[in-house]
């Protein structure tokens, strides 16, 4: 067990590498799902084909396959994905200016994976907004953006959390593929380093990790619990 | 009534699937005109009220509202629909928003009226359809009755053109119809172009300039409502209407 205290800095850094992807990624999610779920509901049929076909190909697809296709096709059109070097951002979150893309990539294979799930929940709310609702907005003249900002949305939010926070909990469990795309010091790539090179023993090394993620997931489901119980109480 | 023609719907086609809805319908509504359309359920009542601003859009034939045909979907539609009132059976009140509120939203947001000016006429409205006393409270928290007054309250805070009702008085408890019933009379005699699908018979007879029959997607007979209920010409109107009066 010597393993927790004497390797504290490694859980540590793995830790807080996967929570500076999680964050980023979780937040590029919700704006790129919220886009496409917009196309999605747009009476303009071309747009909704596009995000359909979003949806389509990123909900359907393994995220190993998207985590291959960000970290190899993205070389090879010649993008080291240095569109993500946000200045200011990249202060807090080094990983995104490093030299090495690999930080990039995973990033860039975790948002659009997510959103296209981010899009159905935030679409399912939507649907559980009554139809005349939307009608009513529409019959008094508002526009298809008007509509979803005055009626739809302020009324879709409240079914939407639930799924959204089931959607961000999932995220944050898959981001441990990307230490196997080459993405060095995230949480479960700490296993690797500590299993392998340093030749602890693998079970309290597992326990280690588990806990760096339940410290993530557990307070986001106990949030979502807790939203839902008064959401329930609301109803009644 | 002026006799100038405000809705015309010439040759009108509606499929869906392969159920035809309405067939060549042809229709003219004149400015304050009041127009009561009845028929057996199915027979495309909803659709022919809904085509008019088109939350239903037709497969063939011509709308025109005010000169103008209806554009296609966008912000002249938008415009369009601002300028024609709907009620719904189901009253369709914003539920996150206070009865207030609900009649302010259409004004403010999509006539970008100042909201102080909106509010002492949707205060107004609200006097007049009797629910002023409310206007802080959300629409769960009122009758039926009431909220469809609101829902009228609403779409005249628009200063609509002409108002369209689809049953408006169908989903309400019978001692609640006469008071909504009531605040659509008053509308009609002040000259507010109407077209109205109703089950409600004494409101066809007393309030109505015509009475529109149809029946499986056709508009079979009209006519004024004296002459409609004393000598109805089709078989089909005779048989509905010995239908809905012996009960
Ligand atoms: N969205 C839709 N999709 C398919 N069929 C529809 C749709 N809306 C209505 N219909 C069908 O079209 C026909 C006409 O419907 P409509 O609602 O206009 O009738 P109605 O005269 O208003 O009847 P009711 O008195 O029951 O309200 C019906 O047979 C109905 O089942
Ligand atoms: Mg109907």
């Amino acid at each position: 067990m010597s393993v927790w205290v004497d390797k504290f800095d490694v859980f540590a850094g793995g830790f807080w590498l996967t929570f500076q992807i999680c964050v980023l990624a979780a937040t590029g999610a919700l704006i790129l799902g919220a886009v496409v779920a917009v196309l999605r509901i747009s009476p303009v049929p071309p747009l909704r084909a596009v995000g359909t076909a979003y949806v389509t190909i990123f909900r359907n697809m393994p995220l190993t396959v998207v985590m291959f296709f960000s970290a190899f096709a993205l070389p090879a059109l010649g993008s080291n994905a240095d569109f993500l070097r946000i200045p200011v951002l990249d202060l807090v979150f080094t990983r995104l200016s490093t030299d090495l893309p690999y930080f990039r990539f995973a990033l860039i294979a975790l948002t659009l994976y997510t959103a296209a799930f981010v899009c159905e929940a935030l679409r399912s709310g939507v649907n559980a907004v009554s139809p005349g609702q939307a009608e009513a907005a529409r019959s008094l003249g508002l526009t298809f953006t008007q509509n979803l900002r005055y009626v739809v949305l302020p009324q879709s939010w409240k079914a939407s959390i639930v799924p959204l926070g089931s959607v961000i909990i999932a995220m944050i469990k898959n981001s441990a593929l990307i230490g196997f795309f080459g993405v060095v010091g995230d949480l479960s790539a700490t296993a690797d380093q500590l299993t392998g090179a340093e030749g602890y023993a693998f079970i309290p090394v597992a326990i280690g990790i588990s806990i760096g993620y339940l410290i993530m997931t557990v307070p986001l489901g106990a949030l979502l619990d807790r939203i839902e119980r008064r959401q329930a109480v609301a109803a009644r | 009534m002026t006799g100038e023609a405000l809705i015309v719907l010439e040759n009108v086609n509606k499929w869906f699937g392969p159920l035809h809805v309405l067939q060549d319908v042809d229709l003219s509504v004149a400015r304050g005109e009041v127009v009561v359309v009845i028929g057996p359920s199915g027979s495309g009542k909803s659709t022919l009220c809904r085509a008019i601003n088109r939350l239903e859009p037709i497969n063939s034939g011509t709308i025109t509202f005010d000169g103008q045909p209806l554009p296609a979907e966008g912000r002249a539609l938008a415009r369009l629909r601002s300028e024609v009132g709907m009620v719904f059976q189901s009253f369709n009140l914003f539920a996150h928003k206070t009865i207030l509120q609900n009649v302010m939203l259409g004004p403010v947001k999509v006539r970008k009226e100042k909201s102080a000016v909106v509010r002492e006429r949707a205060m107004g409205l609200l006097e007049r359809v009797g629910i002023a006393n409310q206007a802080d409270k959300y629409p769960a928290q009122l009758s039926g009755g009431q909220q469809q007054r609101v829902a009228i309250a609403r779409a005249l805070a628009m200063q609509p053109k002409a108002l369209l009702f689809d049953e408006p008085t169908s989903a309400l408890d019978p001692e609640m119809v006469g008071e909504v019933l009531d605040v659509m009379t008053s509308l009609a005699r002040d000259g507010m172009t109407m077209v109205v699908v109703t089950h409600e018979m004494g409101f066809a007879r007393h309030a109505a300039d015509r009475v529109v029959f149809m029946a499986d997607g056709q508009l079979v007979e009209q006519a004024a409502p004296e002459e409609f209920f004393a000598n109805p010409r089709s078989d089909r109107a005779r048989d509905f209407l010995s239908k809905i009066l012996t009960h």
